[in-house]
Formats: C-alpha cells, sequence, structure tokens
C-alpha cells in the first residue's frame, strides 16, 4: 500500500455538509472524510473491504460509520469492524487549518 | 524441491482437484500439468442443455460456461496442455505420453478422464471409424453442442435416442430452436434409473404436453440414409421414423482405456480405493467418473466435489486419514419443463419399509417417500418439489422425521417451525442472505453472546431479508437453553433511544421535536447520536410533521438523500412514476432517449409495472431526471411504492371495475409517503386477479356490481402470505379513503421495518376492521386528517436534482477505484 504523504491538503471543509462525508482522492488513494455535527473530522478509507461499497454515502454517528450496500459497521477512529468481522479500514488522523483539511497521521 | 503432479483430464473434477490442492498449498509442493484433449479451459458440462436451449450463451461476456479461463491455469503456474491426448501411461517408469509425441514424468498422478457418451450398436451409425453418419451426434461435449446447434437450423425433425435426463434435455433444447422431436426410449418408463413407473408415467405425459412425442420400448437396429443426409431410423420391431437429425443420449461409460493399458484394476471403472487412490498404485489418484468407489460409480457432480476435497487433503498430506466413505446422492432438476427430485430407493425393499405415496396425475404431481427405523432412505418427487429441501436434509443427515408423515410432503403450518430447532443439523443454513449456518448461531451464544439482537448483529444473520429472524430466535433461545437475555432495547422503536413507539411519538410531539438531531439531543442517553437509528426517526418524523419536518440529510440512508436504490456497484438505479402501471409513447421516447443518452446498461420492467434504468452514475442523477421529466416512482425508499392494476374494464373482456383508473387515483393520492416499511398496492378488476392483488400490502380486487373488496396485510416476497379481507364496499371512493386510513394506521402503529403481512397478524383484522371501517375506537377523523397533511406535504424529490439541497449531494463517492462490476447484459 502507497503510503499518504503527512500534511499533504486533500480538500476543504466546506465541501463536506454537516454531518455527512464526502470522498477525496489523494496520492492513487480514497479516502472518506467525515465532517461530525460537533465539527470535529474523521478520515478512512474509502472503501468498504466487504464488497467495495462507498463508506463516505454510509450513514454515521460521532463514533462508526455503516456501508450503505451490507451494513458493515467501522469505527471511524480505530477503522476496526464493530460487528465482529474480521475487516478494518485504515484510519487518518486529520486537521483543518484555514479551511483546508490536512492529513497529520496514519495507521499502518 | 517440489513433486511433479499430472492430472489427465481437464474437466470438472480434474480442475476441482487441482483448485482444491492449490488450496492446501499445493503450489509450494507441485508442479503441476493438466493434459485435455478438448481445446479448452475447464467448462461446466451441466449447463451445455442451456447452451443447447439457447439460455445459456457460450461467447457472452458473462457467460457462466467456462468455470476457469486460460489466464487461471497461468496465474496459478499450471502448465496447461489443451487439445493433447495421453496415449499411455507406464505407471513403473512414471511417465505419461501423449499424441503429440511427448513424454513427461510424474510423481503423482490425478486420473480424471471422465466419461464419454455410450453408442449402442445400430447399423449405418457411423460413417467410418471415427465419424458419425451425417445428421447423427452425441451429447456430451462443447464441441458437441456447438455442432448441434450450428446444423439444427437447416434440419426439421429430431428423434433422441435415450430417455433419460440427459435425452429430455437434448430434446427440450433442440425443440427450444424449432425442430419437432420425437424421443425414442428402450425402457417402459422414461428416467427409469430414477423414477419408478407412475412417476414415469406422469412426466412422460408432461413431456408429451409440451409437445414431444414419446416411444418406449423400441429398441434402434439401423439408421438409413438418402444420398448421403439421414433420412430415417429403422427399430427391432421393423417400423421406423422419419428424421434428418439424430441424438445419441443413451448414456455414459467412463472413461478407462488408459487406465486399462496401464495395468490398473478396471470393473465398471477403475477401482479406488477411501483415499481415492488406485488400489494398485500409490501414485495415482482417480476422482470423478472415471473412478469407482466401494462398487458405486458416480454421475453427479456433488459426489465429484467429496471425492476431490479426500484426494487433495491425502496428496498434499495435510491429512493423511481423510477418507471417502461414499456419497447419497440426491438430484433435482427441471426436465422438459418440469420440476423432478429424486433421491435414494425409488420403491420400498423390505417388508417393514414405509412407502408413502400421493399421485395426482391429472396436474402432473407425484411424491413418494420410503423410510426405514424412521428414517429418509429415498424420496421423489414430480411436478411439486417444494419440500425438496427438507427432504434432502433429512435424506443427507438422518434428521427424526415428523409422525404425521405427510407433512414430509406438504406444507402444513409453517414448516420451518414444525422441524424443529433442535433437530436442524449444524451445517444447515438459516439466513440464506447472509449465509449463516445453524452452528454458527449456536457457537455465537456459546461465546456469550445470549441475547437475540446480539447474536443477530455478530453474525449477520437475518440482517438481509430478514424473513430467517423468527428461527433465529428460536435457535437462539435453544443453544441458550432458556438462559435468554430479555434484551430491553427490543420494544424501543430504534435501538439508540430507550422508548417504545407510542411514548416515543408522545415525546416528540410534546417537545415538538422537527428534527433528527434535535430527537437524539432530547431524547437519547447523554445526548448520543445513533447511526443505526437515523433512518427509522427520519421516516418517523416526516410521517408526523408532514410539511414541519425539518430534513436532514445526514439522517438520511443514501438512497433517500440520492432519491434513488444504490446498487452494487456504487451506482444507482432510476424508476420514474409510472402511475398504476400505464405509460405511453412520450414517456417510452423519453426513457429510450435518456437510455442512449446516458449510455444506460440495463433497461429492466420491475415487478411492480415500472421501467427500470440501472447503473446510472451518481453524478449523472439530475441530468438524468431533468431529462426524463418524469416524477420519481420512489422505488428506493421506507415508503408508498407502487400500485400494480391490471387493464380493467377499459379492454378486458373479463373486467369487473375500472382497476386502472382506482389505481392510478390511489397512486397519486398516497405517492411517495414515508412509512416503517415498503408499501406495495394493487388493484385488480376481477377475480382472475391478474394484478396480484391478493398478496400485496394493500390490494384491492373488483367483485362485481360495483363492489370492491379490500385485502390487507399480503406478501409474495420473502413471505408469502395472503392477504385478509379487511372490508366489501359499494364504490371507488370508499375504497380510496379506506386505504388512506388504513396505511396511517399501519404508520403510526407499526415497528420500523414492520411489513403488514406482520403487521396484520400482530394487531388483528379485526380490530384493524374497527378502528379503519367501522371507527369503534372513534379514531377514523384524526387518521384521515393527518394522511390529508401528509398528502398536503408531498413534493417531487426529483426536483433536488434542479437545485442540490446539500454540497455535492450527486457528488461520486467512489471516483477512482475500479469497483467489482456488475455484469452488463
Amino acid at each position: 500500500m502507497t503510503e499518504v504523504e503527512v500534511g499533504i491538503e486533500i480538500g476543504r471543509v466546506d465541501e463536506i455538509p454537516v454531518g455527512e462525508a464526502r470522498t477525496f482522492a489523494v496520492n492513487g488513494e480514497q479516502i472518506a472524510v467525515f465532517r461530525l455535527r460537533d465539527g470535529s473530522l474523521r478520515a478512512i478509507d474509502a472503501v468498504c473491504p466487504h464488497k467495495g461499497g462507498p463508506l463516505a454515502d454510509g450513514l454515521a454517528d460521532d463514533r462508526v460509520v455503516v456501508c450503505p450496500l451490507h451494513g458493515h459497521t467501522f469505527d471511524m477512529c480505530t477503522g476496526s469492524e464493530t460487528g465482529g468481522a474480521d475487516m478494518s479500514v485504515r484510519s487518518y488522523a486529520v486537521s483543518v487549518d484555514d479551511g483546508a483539511i490536512r492529513i497529520t497521521d496514519h495507521t499502518k | 524441491m517440489r513433486q511433479k503432479l499430472i492430472v489427465v483430464g481437464n474437466g470438472m473434477a480434474g480442475v476441482r482437484a487441482i483448485e482444491e490442492v492449490l488450496m492446501r498449498g499445493g503450489a509450494e509442493k507441485f508442479d503441476i500439468t493438466v493434459f485435455g484433449d478438448e481445446p479448452y479451459g475447464n467448462y461446466n458440462r451441466i449447463l451445455l442443455s442451456n447452451v443447447l436451449a439457447g439460455s445459456q450463451e457460450i461467447e457472452a461476456a458473462d457467460s457462466e460456461i467456462f468455470l476457469n479461463g486460460l489466464d487461471w491455469y497461468a496465474e496459478n503456474g499450471i502448465d496447461l496442455r489443451a487439445g493433447v491426448r495421453v496415449v499411455r501411461i507406464d505407471s513403473f517408469a512414471r511417465v505419461v505420453y501423449a499424441d503429440d509425441g511427448s513424454a513427461t514424468r510424474y510423481e503423482k498422478l490425478i486420473l480424471a478422464t471422465g466419461s464419454r457418451s455410450f453408442f449402442p450398436p445400430i447399423a449405418g451409425l457411423w460413417a467410418d471409424d471415427k465419424t458419425l453418419t451425417d445428421g447423427v451426434f452425441g451429447f456430451r461435449t462443447l464441441d458437441d453442442c456447438v455442432a448441434m446447434i450450428s446444423q439444427s437450423a437447416d434440419r426439421s425433425k429430431a428423434v433422441v435416442i435415450g430417455g433419460g435426463l440427459l435425452g429430455l434435455e437434448a430434446a427440450r433444447g433442440l425443440q427450444s430452436r424449432g425442430l419437432a422431436v420425437d424421443v425414442v426410449h428402450a425402457a417402459p418408463t422414461l428416467m427409469n434409473a430414477q423414477l419408478d413407473d407412475t412417476a414415469g408415467a406422469i412426466l412422460r405425459r408432461s413431456v408429451e404436453d409440451i409437445g414431444i412425442a414419446v416411444h418406449v420400448e423400441k429398441v434402434t437396429t439401423e439408421v438409413v440414409t438418402e444420398n448421403g443426409r439421414l433420412s430415417s431410423i429403422v427399430f427391432s420391431d421393423g417400423t421406423s421414423i422419419d428424421c434428418d437429425m439424430l441424438v445419441i443420449a443413451a448414456g455414459i461409460r467412463p472413461n478407462v482405456g488408459l487406465a486399462q493399458r496401464a495395468g490398473l484394476t478396471v470393473e465398471r471403472a477403475i477401482v479406488v480405493d477411501d483415499h481415492m487412490r488406485s488400489i494398485d498404485d500409490d501414485n495415482i489418484y482417480v476422482v470423478g467418473e472415471c473412478a469407482q468407489h466401494r462398487g458405486q460409480v458416480y454421475g453427479l457432480v456433488a459426489p465429484l466435489w467429496e471425492q476431490a476435497t479426500v484426494l487433495a487433503d491425502h496428496i498434499t498430506n495435510t491429512d493423511r486419514t481423510a477418507a471417502y466413505h461414499g456419497s447419497r446422492t440426491a438430484t433435482k432438476l427441471k426436465v422438459a419443463g418440469v420440476d423432478v427430485a429424486a433421491m435414494g430407493l425409488k420403491a420400498p425393499e423390505l417388508p417393514d419399509d414405509e412407502f408413502v405415496q400421493y399421485s395426482e396425475p391429472r396436474h402432473g404431481v407425484y411424491k413418494t417417500i420410503v423410510i426405514r427405523d424412521g428414517k429418509l432412505i429415498g424420496a421423489t418427487l414430480v411436478g411439486d418439489v417444494s419440500k425438496v429441501s427438507f427432504l434432502t436434509q433429512a435424506f443427507d443427515s438422518g434428521l427424526p422425521l415428523p409422525d404425521e408423515r405427510v407433512s414430509l410432503m406438504f406444507d402444513i403450518g409453517t414448516p420451518d417451525v414444525a422441524v424443529g430447532v433442535a433437530e436442524l443439523s449444524d451445517d444447515a443454513q438459516v439466513c440464506n442472505c447472509n449465509g449463516v449456518s445453524k452452528g454458527t448461531l449456536v457457537a455465537c451464544v456459546q461465546a456469550g453472546e445470549t441475547s437475540v439482537t446480539g447474536v443477530m448483529a455478530k453474525t449477520k444473520a437475518g440482517k438481509g431479508c430478514g424473513s430467517c429472524k423468527e428461527l433465529v430466535g428460536q435457535i437462539v433461545e435453544w443453544a441458550a437453553g432458556g438462559a435468554v437475555t430479555e434484551d430491553p432495547s427490543a420494544s424501543w422503536y430504534v435501538p439508540g433511544i430507550p422508548y417504545d413507539k407510542p411514548t416515543l411519538m408522545q415525546l416528540i410531539r410534546e417537545l415538538k421535536l422537527h428534527s433528527v438531531s434535535s430527537v437524539f439531543a432530547a431524547l437519547a442517553p447523554d445526548g448520543k447520536e445513533d447511526a443505526n437509528s437515523k433512518m427509522a426517526l427520519a421516516s418517523l418524523l416526516e410521517m408526523m410533521w408532514a410539511d414541519e419536518f425539518v430534513d436532514e440529510r445526514d439522517a438520511r440512508f443514501i438512497n433517500d438523500r440520492v432519491h434513488a436504490n444504490i446498487q452494487r456497484d456504487g451506482t444507482f438505479s432510476v424508476v420514474p412514476q409510472m402511475k398504476g402501471g400505464v405509460t405511453n409513447s412520450w414517456q417510452l421516447r423519453r426513457i429510450a432517449e435518456v437510455a442512449d443518452k446516458y449510455a444506460i446498461p440495463m433497461i429492466k420492467l420491475t415487478g411492480g409495472q415500472r421501467i427500470d434504468l440501472l447503473g446510472v452514475r451518481k453524478e449523472d442523477l439530475p441530468a438524468v431526471w431533468a431529462d426524463l421529466d418524469m416524477p420519481s416512482g420512489y422505488a428506493y425508499g421506507k415508503s408508498f411504492r407502487t400500485v400494480k392494476t391490471c387493464v380493467g374494464t377499459d379492454f378486458c373482456r373479463y373486467g369487473l371495475g375500472d382497476s386502472t383508473a382506482l389505481g392510478i387515483a390511489l397512486e397519486e393520492r398516497y405517492q411517495g409517503l414515508a412509512s416503517p416499511a415498503k408499501m406495495k398496492l394493487a388493484v385488480t378488476g376481477c377475480p382472475r386477479n391478474c394484478a396480484e392483488a391478493l398478496c400485496k400490502d394493500l390490494g384491492v380486487v373488483a367483485v362485481g356490481d360495483g363492489r370492491w373488496e379490500i385485502y390487507v396485510g399480503g406478501a409474495a416476497g420473502a413471505h408469502i402470505r395472503k392477504g385478509d379481507l379487511l372490508a366489501t364496499v359499494d364504490d371507488p371512493e370508499t375504497v380510496i379513503t379506506l386505504t388512506g386510513r388504513f396505511l396511517q394506521y399501519y404508520r403510526e402503529n407499526a415497528n420500523w421495518l414492520e411489513r403488514t403481512y406482520a403487521f396484520v397478524p400482530r394487531v388483528g383484522i379485526e380490530k384493524l376492521r374497527g378502528v379503519v371501517v367501522d371507527d369503534t375506537d372513534g379514531l377514523a377523523e384524526g387518521l384521515d386528517a393527518r394522511m390529508q397533511k401528509s398528502i398536503d406535504a408531498y413534493r417531487d424529490p426529483w426536483q433536488d436534482g434542479r437545485e442540490p439541497v446539500t454540497e455535492g449531494q450527486f457528488r461520486p463517492s467512489l471516483p477512482l477505484l475500479p469497483l467489482p462490476q456488475v455484469p452488463v447484459r
């Protein structure tokens, strides 16, 4: 897997409606960035490892997102599947600086 | 150092054996070479009948006929010698010689040479030693099949010799290609290997009914040609039949010549031990139709899978004790349009064997069951195979049988429950959607999860269509041995808010909560939002507040955010409204133009009498809607979907009421209403019920003299249920009023995702009749008023296309990666 460069700007926060997510492509990777209702951001891989579902289209709360295709549920901080399925997504730490979303760190 | 493994035979058995070997790390242990005398990769011989019948294309992009393409061999480092025939095996020097002059050494050899067509001795059958006479075909290989298809165009009358499964399939296939077809069978009974005389006679009648003539007890002695072209065949009794095409499907014979010449023991086929090795040579394994195990030779595919597993365990040293003990064979197939299932014995053999028989020749239904010592040892089903799953399971695993033997043949009550969860075998599949077996559920309970909802969440059982939920619940209860944790959340309307539906609605009303976020803030523990509660809450609030509902799109499921149904590849389906299933040339032209302009990969008629455009990209949705210029058909939501109608009185000779007009009126009035689950309706113009109104959430049937019956709680999806008669009324206006009142009562009282087929029996039809028809509880006025409020708030959601309501509403969520593609037909 390619590494996503730390510090790179992946998009603008005003592209994401509150409570929803949008997918951004960066360095050939796709990252779904969620803008929670409390204003904070979460970022994970955009593609569900189960059958390729678009996670940015999933329903989310402040902890998890539910894949719209088959209901697999991922913790947006750890990337693990909360129903106990043996799959996970990568999660990324992100920050906002003057409206720009930047990756600050990523799990392996 | 890797060993050389040679596989002779590139058919389903040989390749399955290789796949099993590879799965056990075989690529590290072996260099694999495969010889196959057909010039193809591995293909599915079972589908040849479909190829002949034209229902399976060989060339199509999605063709299922090829199981392993040539690239599969390359990817797995397998040396495929396609079109090369092995002519000799030297088992002492461990070398195989092929007809291309090559000699290849092996350490291990797998023989999977399969079978060939059996050609009975008939004068004039062969043009020379290797070539069949003009117009004569075997039916075994892809080449046979292709040759028949290409010849069928200029032949008109075919005879199939052999009234077994393959012969009947060949006959049906040729008939569908426009030929007149006769079947000639040497025995008195069709499919006599599987069926007894009565069943065979019923099958014969069904075959004759579709226009295939059947001649039994006829032995063909001669094939006659005129000027080199096939003209007729002659029987031993002197009679004859004219024909210009002849298919020989008189059985198969294992290909054993190679093994015989190598000095291996061959009886009916190559004799093997329990490890699937030749009894003469530990380095030679045999699998499939050319193997004889404990006196049995199998011609079906299921035993072959089992043999391949044992072989692979043994040859790779994964499990040297792996042993094959023979297979119980059960077949289920469609012969010439008739469903047939057969397993085990066809008739009793011992004096104490129980034999249960049911025969209804007029309708082509016949069933027999043979029971010994309380265990099912044989069954035959013709015409109605609805009980085949249970019977197969009972046959395979020796389940105890119900005392009422008749329930083995017919569904009496609910069969799944009657079986008793204790008796289900561990590998019995409970949830077909997500492939969850009873064993998995039990393991989950044993691992400490004792609530039904917990087990469902962990295993995903019941999370597909939901039709197995009841059974899942029973299994969990049984596995927990009465220690089921009462899940307090079971009565909550949504998992994240601790109230049942009446309390939740009362609080929402009292606190005037108009948005999903306000409900979480006010009513959820610690104000925590919950992703899995959002969709249900949004629906509930829309139902309660109508135009006062504050629609936060992040609380909506993706289908409701973009007003289209998400598909497995992330594209969407678009179904424009077509009220009552009535359309016109303007709409059709629009749809056709849109389909061309946006290169729609599939246009499909739906079950609800509309047209579905599948494979639309999310970003194209607004433009597609604009070009269609038709309102949404709501084929994506938990909402009022559609009203199916028949042609009613306008054209139908039998119509008793104008069902089309009434259906359109219902759809116009109640279109798009949010509800706890889908609402599908139908109106039909006479009791012939062409619009299938008896199995709809609400169905209306014209019964003459201007009267209409209203049925509620019907279903014909994951569950089948005939609706209950709610009322019989005198005019269409009353139908419309009562429909609205029923739908509103359902919307306000049903649990989330509870379809009417569950809601109606839960509440009871008498209670519903009281509320909706007789107004015994005085609720009617309020229900009607609240329904009217929802109707007044209707807005076509496809107007979002003109002005997106959120930033990037239609922006693709997966822009880059090639996803698993849905095959385009």
